[in-house]
């Protein structure tokens, strides 16, 4: 629970005089310079805004604001961040907006002098461009209970964004307290202050939450464990509720699962005043934990191949993926070497190149290679010390067979590919400068001139990233680049590679890369001055080839006209039926999910696929070449499916909704009420126009739902589900210790279960919610081959190609403040490991892809949508049926 | 025409085309090898110190000469004139002494201006021309030292910088269209301009709309006091400016991925009026008017600009050549970015909803 769950923010807390009793004492000095160093370590450490409070008895607060701040705007390293002016006293603040170039917050204003005096306030902070903090607070005095923090938020919201303050710019504080101070009318405060979150998020849209989180703990000053444990269960529950930020010393977290159960359990009891008697329980088990310790476990196997040499035992370790003995071995033959480079050129590296023949010859799959890497990593940790004490990391450097940039593109957020590409290469002796995940254009074009990289891959798996790819093709050969660029990821594609990618890159190669396994050969032979010439031209003239074929393709698909395609669309036989209706009619938050309940659904082939390992399961784990391993793979899978249920990595949440609806010609229209009076809301919906044989229908969605002119009342749901909320920080833990297998199985498995999660709410959608199928009784397998009634199409696949209705979908639910999942620019959805769809309850809506559309239905659609044409041809490139 | 009328027409060009802004009114006044004597005039002649380069002065003393550039810009193509009234404050004046000054050569460049786009309106009725009142960066800055050994001394306080364009805002608003904070290399300065406008409009009862124009001053791709072109639009969004870009220091070719950059994040239009070129060994500007121009009317094709022109360098040729290029080219698409908490420091904080 450290910076990385996901959006949740980070604000740095040691630049205050109020919890820092070292940076006030430098403050009071007047040692500045010290003080800038405490700023600089806190974004260094990951502090995404800093937090700045000078409120002391002992302070002028108007000149140290200013004299700090001015200084810090002499340091990059710190001003990059923005900065939070936090006082109580408003000219301190007043002063702070003055020194401030860039956007910051002010923390904060209430209506604790009335409404005239707040409106003052927040009037000049918009002169000075800064979001604003309000704290819950009023003429009465602060919002103790659930109702109070609400109520006054809701005033203050309304005052602000009636006056013209953007609602985005607005965070709440309502008021974290101390807990179990042994006054019981205090044991509501931490639950009182996730329940105001949870509805001021769900009340007052684009608004944010934050608290400051050091109070609710003072009970326990001096025992930092208990205080830790307090504030990671709080966190835990506050964040789900919708907390956005928090001041927080990142140092004072626990991982929530790391926590030891007692303790956990009692700091649970209390900060949710789950019984009575909680303060008391925590009180009385606080002691025990002053200065605690943790256990450790080992475990126990066959160890014939330790009677071998070192070198034969780091070998073994390397190709078999052990980390058991890595450290002792690797200190062992340390010992033994005249110096520890020598090691890792030595029997390490033959240990990885038998890995690489291995797996070059086919004898070794992806999995067990990302397994090797974890081996080499760990074994490089222990040496690094030592290598560095004998300053021979430029050696380490030089021993590096090329540079190569990776990056997820802007807009995107999927990693799995490109982080098993990246292990690969550096198993291959390659040096892997992994930017992460959407990297702007300009940080990856400035990064490899800065770092001088070999090669620059990209990656992405949703349809907007091939645009984004392109913009980087192209900004390469503006900027005058002559680098390899490899393209890899779902949706990319040798055609799109050569017909969009290629042409706008001139001036040095491009290609496509199909899997990891390819990526180690097509690197090497790019990076040889020998073999680069022939590939290269090899590939330009198989590009070619490819975008000829391309073009003849296109003329030999016809698009019928988008009048045509709309006369021949599916005619339901509205007169004789009558569509469900929802057995519910306000919108569903599940969050109590089990996770045991989602594995019988779990579709095992795309998993084995995101590991390259392609075929249908089960009949995968007969294959005669694969077939072994890909049992192994399943075998650690479910080892650690186990670990990941039974101590609750993930939390599966979903949200899901009806709307009486009606189709209006291709578009859905949903309406407000009943009365279907007033629209809420319009899903545009894209129409197939490939020439078909008579009797089949062009399909589009809106086919399937009643239309308004037949006055029939019909329905539609949409759901969004994730199980991506705590994987990012878990998969971090394992790459932090080296363990890109454990960290890349986590992703793969993390990426089926929105998936399970979606099937499995579906059939209670059908079952129960929507009811249309109570007697439903399919078997799982059944379920995933789609053999029931009523279809869940999502935005982006081929039903509706079109991302950006995700955007309508995720308003209309909330999903962002229900069950923290966003939208990225490019509508890819944050947590990746998220799904979310539609509802059809028709038994005749089927699943279907549009196809190639031609200019006449994007033009159509743009008009529909009320964006530019341009616009509409950049979000449907992928099935754009022209150029 | 009213101001109201004089947008509105503008605004609805802009609907379907690119708008093309003047050229450098500095680099014009040099060219002329204007004298101590001329800049002085009769009033100033016995002006303790020596005046030649305040060329903002040249509204006062040489009214014609100004009006001369004005005209031509005009007849060249451009939509807008800027006023010569970039050093037109308090603080940037009294380098000369000038100070108490200050708000009659603002007011005198923006009457200066007006009449000349009147006459040019009055003889070209199918065309409105635009005034608007050029704000500079001033000779002191916010976020900057002066001073290598004392990085957390500033020459002066926001309060001053806000008080010095409040009275050259003030002073140009009865005559200008727009008021344009320009060449900003410190956002802080600019930020002070907006709140100085803000009360300037409220003042005279007016809503006169911005444009804010940012300097990238090197390769780096950040404004002199450090910002990306992203931070640096977050910082100024408050304003709601009528539009946003970037002017001087570089050439198009070296401008334009940061125009790129302020294309993608900012929701008004794009203003680019960058030099001619960069200056050679002897501090010229030689680029070609077709040069600028091709490279300004590949922006408008790639669909990165809604207002177009030059600074530094950039003569009426140079605007004629503009104009030309980008007559009948489309305007970029205003794009609508999602909702979300955007901050600032030197880099954006975007936290999306």
């Amino acid at each position: 629970m450290t910076q990385n769950t996901a959006n949740f923010i980070n604000i740095g807390e040691r630049t205050n005089v109020s919890g820092s009793a070292k940076f006030k004492r430098l403050i009071v000095d007047g040692e500045y310079e010290a003080a800038l160093s405490v700023a600089r370590e806190q974004v260094e450490n990951g502090a995404q805004i800093i937090d700045i409070n000078m409120d002391d008895g002992l302070l002028d607060g108007v000149d140290a604001m200013t004299k700090f701040l001015n200084l810090i705007a002499a340091e990059p390293d710190i001003s990059r961040v923005p900065v939070m002016l936090d006082s109580s006293r408003w000219e301190v603040i007043h002063a702070g907006l003055q020194c401030l170039q860039g956007k910051g917050v002010v923390n904060s204003i209430s209506m604790k002098e009335g409404e005239a005096d707040f409106l003052d306030k927040a009037r000049i902070i918009r002169t000075f461009g800064a979001a604003v903090v309000v704290m819950a607070f009023d003429e009465k005095g602060q919002a103790d209970t659930e109702d109070r923090k609400v109520e006054i938020c809701t005033r203050a919201y309304y005052l602000l964004v009636g006056d013209g303050f953007a609602p985005q710019d607005i965070i709440f504080d309502p008021n974290i307290f101390a807990v179990a101070t042994g006054l019981s009318e205090h044991d509501r405060y931490g639950l009182d202050f996730i329940n105001a979150t949870r509805r001021i998020k769900a009340d007052l849209p684009f608004v944010r939450i934050s608290g400051g989180l050091s109070n609710l703990s003072f009970s326990f000053r001096g025992n930092e464990p208990v205080r830790r444990a307090m504030h990671s269960v709080f966190l835990y529950h506050a964040i789900k509720a919708g907390l956005d930020m928090a001041i927080v010393n990142a140092g004072q977290l626990d991982i929530y699962d790391d926590i030891e159960p007692q303790l956990r359990n009692a700091a649970e009891d209390v900060i949710l005043n789950r019984n009575p008697d909680a303060s008391e329980t925590l009180l009385q088990i606080a002691e025990q934990y002053r200065g605690g310790a943790n256990t450790a476990k080992a475990s126990r196997r066959d160890l014939s191949w330790r009677k071998g040499t070192v070198a034969e035992r780091l070998k073994h370790a390397l190709v078999r993926g052990v980390t058991e003995f890595i450290v002792e071995d690797t200190e062992e033959a340390r010992a033994a070497a005249d110096k520890p480079l020598h090691v890792i050129e030595g029997p390490l590296m033959d240990g990885m190149n038998a890995v690489g023949d291995l797996f070059g010859a086919g004898k070794m799959f992806l999995p067990q290679v990302v397994k090797s890497a974890r081996v080499m990593k760990a074994a490089v940790a222990h040496l690094l010390p030592f290598l560095e004490e004998e300053k021979q990391l430029s050696g380490l450097a030089d021993m590096s067979n090329g540079k190569i940039l990776l990056a997820t593109v802007k807009g995107d957020v999927h990693d799995i590919g490109k982080n098993i590409v990246g292990v690969v290469l550096q198993c291959n002796g390659y040096e892997i400068i992994d930017l992460g995940v959407m990297v702007p254009c300009d940080t990856i074009l400035r990064t490899a001139r800065e770092e001088n990289v070999d090669a620059i891959g990209l990656s992405g798996l949703i349809t907007p990233s091939l645009e984004e790819m392109i913009h980087v093709a192209a900004e390469m050969e503006r900027g005058g680049w002559d680098k390899p660029l490899l393209i890899g990821g779902a949706t990319t594609s040798p055609t799109h590679t050569a017909v969009k990618i290629e042409p706008a890159y001139t001036r040095g190669s491009t290609t496509y890369v199909a899997d990891a396994s390819r990526a180690v050969g097509v690197v090497r032979t790019l990076l040889s001055d020998e073999a680069r010439e022939p590939f290269v031209k090899q590939t330009r003239e198989d590009y070619a080839r490819i975008r000829e074929s391309h073009k003849k393709g296109r003329g030999a698909k016809p698009r019928i006209r988008l009048e045509a395609a709309r006369a021949r669309a599916m005619k339901i036989n509205w007169a004789g039926y009558t569509p469900p209706r929802p057995k519910t009619n306000r919108a569903l938050v599940i969050d109590n999910w089990r996770l045991e309940d989602l594995v019988p659904f779990i579709d095992w082939t795309p998993f084995f696929a995101s590991w390259d390992i392609k075929g249908r399961y089960p009949q995968i784990l007969d294959n005669p070449i694969v077939g072994s391993e890909a049992k192994q793979l399943l075998a650690d899978a479910k080892q650690m499916l186990d670990r990941l249920v039974r101590e609750r990595w993930l939390q599966p949440r979903a949200v899901l909704d009806f709307w009486p609806a009606n189709s209006v010609g291709d578009d859905i229209v949903l309406w407000d009420d009943e009365a279907r009076e007033v629209p809420l809301a319009t899903f545009h919906t894209l129409r197939q126009q490939m020439p078909k044989d008579t009797g089949k229908p062009n399909f589009a969605l809106s086919d399937f739902v009643a239309p308004r002119d037949r006055d029939i009342p019909d329905w539609i749901g949409g759901f969004v589900v994730s199980a991506g909320h705590g994987e990012a920080e878990r998969a971090q833990q394992f790459r932090n210790a080296n363990d890109d297998y454990s960290s890349i199985m986590l992703k793969s498995l993390a990426d089926r279960l929105p998936e399970a999660l979606a099937e499995a709410l579906h059939a209670k959608v059908r079952r129960e919610l929507w009811g249309y199928a109570t007697d439903e009784k399919i078997t799982s397998s059944q379920m995933i081959q789609e053999q029931y009634e009523g279809i869940r199409p999502a935005p982006g696949y081929p039903s509706q190609p079109d991302h950006t209705e995700k955007r309508t979908l995720f308003e209309l639910l909330q999903a962002k403040s229900r069950i923290g999942v966003a939208l990225t620019e490019s509508c890819a959805m944050t947590p990746p490991a998220s799904v979310s769809g539609l509802y059809f309850s028709h038994p005749e809506a089927v699943y279907f892809a549009v196809g190639k559309i031609s200019k006449d239905q994007v033009e159509d659609y743009a008009t529909r949508k009320g964006i530019s044409l341009s616009e509409a041809e950049r979000w449907l490139a992928p099935i754009l049926a022209y150029t | 025409m009213n101001r109201a009328q004089r947008l509105l027409k503008f605004e609805a060009k802009l609907k379907s085309g690119i708008g093309v802004i003047d050229g450098a009114m500095g680099t014009s006044i040099q060219t002329l090898r204007l004298g101590e004597k001329q800049f002085r005039g009769d009033v100033f002649a016995s002006w303790p110190t020596s005046l030649q380069g305040d060329n903002d002065l040249l509204n006062l003393t040489q009214p014609d000469v100004i009006r001369q550039i004005h005209r031509d810009f005009l007849v060249a193509g451009a939509d807008l004139i800027e006023t010569n009234t970039f050093n037109a404050t308090s603080i940037s004046q009294a380098d000369y002494g000038l100070q108490e000054w200050a708000p009659k050569i603002a007011e005198a460049g923006a009457r200066i201006a007006r009449e000349i786009a009147d006459e040019f309106e009055a003889q070209h009725p199918d065309r409105a021309a635009l005034v608007g009142g050029a704000m500079g960066p001033l000779s002191k800055t916010l976020s900057l030292s002066p001073k290598v050994e004392d990085p957390g001394f500033r020459e002066v306080t926001f309060e001053q910088v806000r008080q010095a364009y409040f009275e050259q805002a003030s002073a140009m608003i009865p005559y200008v269209d727009f008021l344009i904070i320009e060449t900003v290399f410190d956002t802080l300065n600019a930020k002070a301009a907006i709140s100085a406008i803000v009360a300037a409009n409220a003042q005279a009862k007016t809503d006169v709309p911005v444009i804010i124009s940012g300097t990238i001053t090197d390769g780096s791709g950040r404004t002199l006091s450090g910002q990306t072109t992203e931070a640096f639009w977050i910082s100024i969004a408050h304003a709601n400016p009528w539009a946003v870009g970037l002017n001087c220091a570089l050439g198009a070719k070296e401008m334009r991925p940061h125009i790129a950059d302020l294309a993608r994040a900012a929701d008004c239009r794009i203003i680019a009026f960058p030099n001619a070129g960069l200056p050679n060994a002897f501090g010229e500007y030689d680029e070609t008017p077709e040069t600028t121009a091709l490279h300004l009317s590949e922006w408008a094709e790639d669909g990165l600009v809604n207002l177009v022109g030059g600074c530094c360098g950039t003569t009426s040729a140079h605007i004629a050549a503009i104009a030309e290029a980008v007559a009948g080219l489309k305007p970029r698409m205003i794009p609508t970015p999602p909702t979300a908490l955007r901050l600032s420091g030197l880099e954006p904080f975007v936290l999306e909803v």
